[in-house]
This record gives structure tokens, sequence and C-alpha cells, in this order.
């Protein structure tokens, strides 16, 4: 088991590199003079120089690499014009923000898709078989932020059931202690019903946007990958032996259904990630996405960098959360013979 | 037993293309319909600026904000500017994003993976690599970095929709080209003295785009929504450029507080035209390969 | 005075629904089982004899359907019982194994957990002392160090001992009847005699009915006490194993015979049968589905075939068969009726 931990993680690496390599080089290859960006619209042509030398921007590209990657290595990705902060500290701030909506959404969204995808595959060419393909196509062709506009205007202009989309807490309440940063446990370690509920009453349109968003591709999965194992032979074994009904199609089938649901895990994060921008920015959501959106808008560089670079960093270490999960659920991985 | 009529005349591809679109679209009503979206979508896209109703940059502020009625199909936006023929209008510049990607990345993406199947070695090397880095990246935070560091204008944003795409293109045409690197033609087409890169682009890469266009179909739609994604974020167009995108952000403030059809004539436009690719994309891959009809 | 037989079939059908028409894969076929006995089910791979026994245990694919028949089961007609009485019966009075051991069990699933969920469902076996009968069940069917093989998975164990874990499956709430669907296939010749003795032993140990389906006319005559010959569906000949050797009466049998190798045979002296199975969809289909491709065909023929007298050991469904004085043979106008 250690052994397939660490084999992934080796593999990782690569892609680490890659990730590295690639944001410097989008930090460089900005068209013009890559010191006026980062000195700021508003900069006079002696502030440029010296952001110039500062950054050392004038060295050769292989040594301005290499300070990249020293500086990464200290945590440095640069200080914001707008906040003068260091990047590395606002983002660590806001992700929070964005891990519980994007982890709540991801639940909304298996909590549907999954139990669809095998209700579609055990009764298949019915009527929930069919909505359940034209959910998917739909869902597929869904702008992500106009489904997050729609439901604040059915649910909160319409039906005024949702409140404001302001952001993660209603004025009237403040932040619970921080422990992990996610209001929602946070307010109930700290035994704040209140806070909880209305953390989560802010949550639910932005999460279930993103669930509504994420919920095609595993459905889709589910569906095929339940409908391919329950013709299987083994589940024709599970069945001749008497076993019941739950047990063949939860125990057998779903589990081994399971695995290619979650190697597409991998492929809805990449769509999560982003779409997480879009829908902080539908709801005022102070993630690390309306970070980077709010710092574009200012032609503040550095936080859009290092947002993307950490973007990608948690990408790959999510990958390679899912490819050790995949490896404890399947021992045909885990234990290579 | 030989026949006694005379054999029928072998059909031209085109002709076979054009009878098993038939015979598809008979059999599924709704790659019919979403072929008539689609020839609906590019009249939009050609006729359109010709035939609309209002000049989609005018603004008359008096008339700012109008909801739906007989003068504004769709409404008036915050400068007065009629929401319809801007809908209308932006067909263009989306649908001109969405084929310009396609065609960039099947370039690209195609010419790279077939190169890497035929070639393999240290070209299939590089393009692994390339490819796996950028999939290492979520693709529209990917897109993001792209279009921020070098700049909104649309040809970025085809660039960065490309090349987010690459991966995908690369990989399925390295797999076709692997399988044809041995095939009779290609023999006949080397041995009739024609260079490496005379095979690929002109006898390989033709090969692989039946194969490819299930996929640049699926591709026009995802393009579009990345356009928009970006305008939507302020990466994209610029106003006051009608872009479904931007519309929709420039909408979206307004939807709050009740002025619903800023925003949502432009965005049922872009869940039709993603929709009518994405179904498109499903009859072109029962056309090309029946076999792996979800 | 004599006892009902565990298993009796009688009359039984079944059509399947393709794109390309009705599939009558089975017609009127009948056969039983007597306590204890060990019968074979022979006949060409399309000959319906698999589909016999799925129709029996009630896994028949959803696109197909009994339209006629019974099979008596201790007074239960399994045909038409409801879903209940079938979950009391499947699994635990009638036990069925099948080929291809290693994709007929749950990939994902330790092999003693997988005898252990039969044994809750079915033995009456509380769910703490399961995994300890299972282990038994294991030694039971010659597994060797069978504590340590108990947590092991299919992938990590041969064709013959997976073969053993299926029976150990089977045969754990110790069913009165064991249906075996070609075990044998894709094992290599010593383990399939291995398996055969061990089923045999332990069918007699249990005195358990056996229905032993092969397309392997030698090994069936090596360890069945009687043989059932099908050809498209139909059954064509059911007598006592040495009877049918040494006077086989229906054409296709005689021909089975020719075609199998035994150890004085040499390959040249290998008679194939000639012709093929006939289009099961066709609505023109002659009563007899042997008549096509028949070298003793007469004109009687083309009528439907003669009744079998009630009781007889030796039943044949011919007008011309082998011997010259035919035991069930009564004249077309007769049978008509």
């Amino acid at each position: 088991m250690l052994t397939m931990i660490l084999k992934r993680a080796a593999m990782a690496i690569p892609s680490l590199i890659g990730v590295v390599i690639v944001t410097f080089l989008l930090t460089r290859a900005l068209p013009g003079d890559p010191a006026a960006y980062f000195a700021g619209p508003a900069a006079s042509p002696q502030a440029i120089e010296e952001v110039r030398v500062k950054l050392g921007l004038d060295k050769p590209l292989v040594v301005q690499f290499g300070h990249y990657v020293v500086d990464l290595a200290h945590g440095n990705l640069g200080t914001s014009l707008t906040t003068g902060q260091p990047v590395v500290t606002e983002l660590r701030n806001r992700l929070p923000a964005s891990a519980e909506l994007t982890l709540l959404g991801l639940l909304v969204s298996i909590v549907i898709a999954v139990p669809l995808g095998i209700l579609a595959a055990t009764r298949p060419n019915s009527l929930l078989d069919h909505a359940c393909r034209v959910i998917s196509t739909a869902g597929v062709s869904l702008p992500v932020f106009f489904t997050g506009l729609i439901l604040v205007y059915i649910f909160y202009y319409r039906l005024g059931w949702a409140p404001a989309p302001l952001g993660r807490l209603d004025v009237f309440y403040s932040a619970p202690p921080q422990v992990t940063g996610f209001y929602l446990i946070d307010s109930l370690i700290a035994g704040q019903g209140e806070v909880f509920t209305a953390s989560l009453k802010q949550l639910i349109l932005p999460a279930l946007t993103l669930g509504i968003f994420s919920l095609a591709p595993i459905a889709r999965m589910t569906r095929a990958s339940m409908l391919a194992v329950l013709s299987s032979d083994f589940v024709r074994t599970a069945r001749a032996s008497g076993l019941s009904s739950f047990t063949v199609i939860i125990t057998y089938a779903f589990r081994n259904a399971l695995i290619p649901v979650i190697t597409t895990l991998g492929m809805v994060f990449s769509f999560l990630l982003g779409a997480n921008v879009l829908v902080e920015k539908v709801f005022a959501w102070p993630g690390i996405g309306s970070y980077a959106v709010e710092a574009l808008l200012a032609s503040d560089f550095a936080p859009v960098q290092g947002f993307v670079l950490t973007m990608a960093v948690m990408y790959v270490a999510i990958n390679l959360l899912i490819d050790i999960l995949y490896g404890v659920i399947d021992p045909r991985v885990r234990l290579e013979a | 037993m030989s026949d006694i009529a005379a054999p029928a005349r072998r059909e031209s591809g085109l002709g076979a293309l054009v009878r098993q679109a038939r015979y598809v679209i008979s059999e599924n009503p709704v790659t019919g319909f979403a072929f008539a979206l689609f020839v609906l979508i590019v009249l939009a896209a050609v006729l359109g600026p010709e035939l609309v109703p209002y000049d989609p940059l005018a603004s008359a502020t008096s008339e700012a904000l109008q909801p739906p009625n007989a003068h504004h199909w769709f409404g008036t936006d915050q400068l007065g500017r009629d929401v319809f023929s801007r809908v209308i209008v932006a067909t263009r510049l989306d649908f001109f994003i969405a084929v310009a990607s396609v065609a960039l990345v099947f370039l690209m993406g195609g010419l790279a993976g077939v190169a890497a199947g035929f070639f393999g070695g240290w070209t299939d090397r590089i393009v692994g690599r390339i490819a796996d880095t950028i999939m290492a990246f979520p693709l529209f935070v990917l897109a993001m970095g792209i279009v921020a560091a070098l700049g909104n204008t649309v040809q970025n944003i085809v660039l960065a929709t490309a090349i987010v795409n690459f991966p995908l293109y690369a990989r399925i045409a390295r797999a076709e080209a692997n399988v044809r690197r041995e095939a009779g033609f290609v023999e006949a087409a080397r041995l009739s003295g024609n260079s490496d890169w005379r095979i690929l682009t002109f006898q390989i890469l033709p090969n692989v785009f039946p194969i490819l266009v299930v996929q640049m179909s699926l591709t026009m739609g995802y393009a579009i929504l990345n356009a928009a994604g970006l305008s939507f974020i302020g990466l994209g167009v610029r106003p006051p450029t009608p872009e479904w995108g931007i519309m929709v952000a420039e909408g979206s403030a307004f939807m709050v507080s009740g002025e619903w059809w800023n925003a949502t004539f432009p965005g049922a436009a872009l869940m039709v035209a993603v929709f009518c690719f994405n179904l498109l994309g499903d009859g072109l891959r029962d056309m090309v390969d029946p076999r792996r009809r979800t | 005075m004599t006892i009902a037989p565990t298993l009796s079939v009688e009359g039984l059908s079944v059509e399947f629904r393709t794109r390309g028409g009705t599939v009558r894969a089975l017609e009127s076929v009948s056969f039983s089982v007597e306590k204890g006995e060990t019968i074979a089910l022979v006949g060409e791979s399309g000959s319906g004899k698999s589909v016999t026994a799925y129709a029996v245990m009630g896994i028949l694919d959803p696109a197909g359907r009994v339209s006629a028949g019974r099979a008596m089961f201790g007074g239960l007609d399994l045909l038409a019982a409801k879903p209940s009485q079938l979950a009391d019966v499947r699994g635990r009075e009638i036990a069925m194994i099948f080929q291809n051991p290693r994709t007929a069990l749950n990939p994902i699933r330790p092999v003693g957990r997988q005898i252990a969920d039969v044994l809750i469902r079915h033995g009456n076996v509380p769910r703490r002392e399961a995994p300890a009968q299972a282990i038994e069940m294991l030694r039971a069917v010659g597994i060797t160090d069978p504590t340590r093989r108990a947590k092991a998975y299919p992938f990590e164990m041969s064709g013959g001992m997976c073969q053993r874990v299926m029976i150990a499956i089977a045969l754990a709430a110790k069913p009165s009847l064991l249906i075996a669907d070609e075990p044998t296939t894709g094992l290599d010749v010593t383990t399939q005699a291995v398996i055969m003795d061990l089923v045999n032993d332990l069918a007699k140990e249990l005195g358990m009915a056996t229905i032993f389906i092969t397309h392997d006319l030698a090994l069936a005559g090596q360890h069945s006490s009687r043989i059932v010959v099908m050809h498209a569906g139909h059954v064509v000949e059911n007598a006592p194993t040495q009877e049918l050797f040494d006077h086989p009466l229906h054409p296709y049998t005689a021909e089975l015979i020719a075609a199998t190798p035994d150890s004085a045979a040499s390959l040249d002296e290998l008679a194939s049968i000639p012709g093929s199975l006939p289009d099961l969809r066709r609505a023109d289909l002659p009563p007899c589905r042997y008549s096509e491709r028949c070298p003793r065909r007469i004109d009687a023929c083309a009528q439907p075939l003669p009744r079998p007298a009630p009781g007889a050991s030796h039943i044949v469904a011919c007008w011309n068969s082998l011997t010259a004085k035919p035991l069930a043979m009564r004249t077309p106008t007769e049978s008509a009726a």
C-alpha cells in the first residue's frame, strides 16, 4: 500500500515541474514590458525601472527562472499592487472559502448524480433513464454562471427563499472562531447553531450551481458503468446465489462500477475548479477565484499568477489523491501482481 | 451467379455521406433537429447583422431597461440598446470563435498527434510531455492564465481554447496514426517519393478527420462556453462588442433587481447553441462509429 | 411407490426478443432429475442447454421470456413462482456454478467474504461465525491453507482454485440440486478431472442431485448416470449413459458420439457433424430442427415429433431412429392428437 502511494506521488513530480515552468513562462510572456505590468498602469518610467531591477527582470531568462523557483520554495508569490499584501497570505486566507464551496458543490453533485445513474441503469429505457440522459446532455450545455444567475433570480428575487448573494454570511452574523476556515465546521465546533444555519443558507445556491454543473459527467459515467457491470459474469453468479437485490446492486455491482466513476472525478475536478471562479463572481464569494478576478480588473498581475499556480498545484494534489483512492478501492491496482 | 442488372456505380464519398446522414436522421429525429438548429445558427451568424431591426451598438438611454415588448422583443439593456439585435449579432462572433478554435486545435493537436503516432521516439515523448503538462492544469484556469498574460483579444481567446483542448486531440490523432502507420496507401505514397510530412498532412490527417469531427462538434460547444466564461470575468471580449458572455456579465447585476431579460436571452442563446453542438456531436458519433452509441 | 423427482422440467419453451426477430431458443424441453442423480445436458453450443438452466434459475436475460412450460421443484413451479418464493429457493435449494470461474467471481472482494455472503443469506449462520465457516467450506473443496486463501482475491488464484471457490459458494447452503454450466471449460485436462471428481464426491456426500451441462460428451459419459441430448432448443434423446453409448437412437446422438475423441480413436477418424444449426428466428422452422441436416430424413419428418411414452427410460424424438424396433414410435395421425 505504502509503495503504491509513494509510486503515485513520484509520478506527480514531473507534473509539478511542468506546472512551475508553464506558470513562469506565463509571467514572462506578457506582451510588451513585464516590468511595466508589475509596476502597474500608473507607474512612472523610473518606478518601472526600479521594479525591473527589484524583480530581476533584466537578468537572463534562466537566471530569472532560478530566482522564481527559489521564491516559490520560500513561499513567496509576490505582492499584490492593490492591497500591498503578499499574495501568499491572501490566498491562504481566502482558500477555505473556495474549498468549502467546491467540496459542498461536489457533494451535492455526487448525492444527486450517483443514485440517478444507478437507478437509470437498473431501469433501462424507463422514464427515469431518459430523464437521466436529458439531464446529462443539458447539464453539459448550461454555462455555469448562467445557472447561478437563474437560480438567484428564481429563488432570491422571485421566491425570496434564498438570501441575497452577498458572500458567506449575512451582515448580522460574524464568522465563527477559525479552526478549519470552513464556516460550517467551525460554527459547529464553537456551538454557534445560528451561524451554522446562516452560513448554510448562503452556501445553498452557489453549491447547487456548482453541483448542477458537475452532475452531468458523474451521472453519465455512473449509468454507463453500472450498465456494464450489471451484465457481467460475477453479477450473474451473485444473482444465481440468491443474494438480496440490495447486496447484488450495491455491494457487488456498484462497488465495481465505482472504479471508472472515480477516474472521472479527476476530469470533474478540472471543471469544478474552473467553474469555481465563475460562481464566486456571481455570488460575491470571497474565495481565491474572486481574488484573482478582482486583481485582473485592476491590472494587478502577481495575484493572478499566484492564483493559477496555486490552482494547478492543488489540482495535481487532488489527482494524486484520486489515484490513491483508486488503489484503495481496486485491489488489482494495489497489489499489482 | 452474376447480376443481371448492371452493378450500381461506386458511391462517391460525399454521396455516401449524405445518404448515411439521411439514414441517421430518420433513425434519430433528435439529430435531425440538431442539424436544423445548426443551420439556423449559421444563418444567424452569416445574415444576422444585416437583418436585425436595430443597430446593436446604438444606445438610447431614454429607453433603458425596458422589459420585452412589441418594439423590443427581448427588451433593452441599461444603455437602451435592443437586446434582440445584440443577441443575434453576437452569434457571428461566438460562432466565429467556436469555428476558429476548433480549426486551430484540429491543426495543432491533429498534426502533433499524428506526428507523434507516426514517428514515435522523441516526437512522441515531447508531444506527450506537452500534453501532460497542459492537463496538469484545471483547463479554465489555464485559459485564464493565458489570456491574462497575452491580453484580451479574440485571437488570444481562440489560442487559449485551442491550447487547452490540445491534449485531447493529440491523443486521439496519435492513436489513429499509430494504427495507420503501416497501411498500404501510406507505403504507396512513400514509394512514390512523398516526404514524411507530405504523407502526414495529405494522407493521414485527412483520414483522422472523421474520427476527430465528433470531438470537434463537442469542442465548438466548449469553445463558446469558454469564451463566454472568460468574458464573464472580464478576460474576454471588451464592451461594447456584442458577445453572449459579456452580455450576461453586464446583465448579471440587473438579475438581482429583477430586470431579467438582459442576461437571460443571451444566456439562453448560449445554452441553445451549446446544446445544438452537443447533440450534433452525438449524432455524428452515431454516423461515424455506431458501436460507441451511449 | 416412487419418490418425486427433485426437478421436473415439463414442456419448457423460451423465446428471446432481438433486433433481428424472435428467437425460439427452447421448444417443449422436458426432462427430470431424481434425488441424488447426476444427469448431463449435452449439445453443441447454441443448443439451448445453458438457456434451460438460466430459465430454471430465473436469471434469464431481460430480453428472454418463458412462453410455456413448468419447472416443478418440490411442488413449486419455479417458472410461475413469486419473487419471494424464488428468493428462498435460489442459492439455497438450487445452486449453480458457471464456466470461466475467474470472471464469475467478484474481482474486488476476497473469496472468503463471497462465501460468507451466501452463508449469511441462506445458511442460517450468524454474521460473526460466517468467516470461520467460509474457511471450512474452502477446506471442504480441497483448497490448501484456507485461512490465508480466504483473504485472497480471484485474480490471485488459478482457474482451478477459482472453480473450487465457486463450488464452495454454491454448496454453502447445502442445496438439493446443483446445476453446473460447463464448469470445466477453460481448465486444463488434469484440473478438469479433479474438479469433476470433487463435484461428484460432494454430491454423494450431500445426497445432492446434479445437472451437468457440457458440450463434451465424453466428459458427460464419465460423470453422469443419465444423458439428455439437446439440439437447437429441442431434447432429441434422453437415456441412461451406458444405454446411450451402446444404443444411440437419434441420428444426431450417433454423430455426436462419432465426433467425440476418445482414447482409442485417432484424429483422422474423428467425424464432424454435417450441416449447421438452423436459424432459430425463422418462422418456417420444421418440427424436427435436425431434419434439414439429417441423413436419415424421411417424409414423416415434416410431421410434429412423436410424443414420448410416459415412464420410458430411453426417450427419442425421431421418426426414423436408429434401431430397427423404434421404442416410442406412433404413427403421425395418432401423435397429432
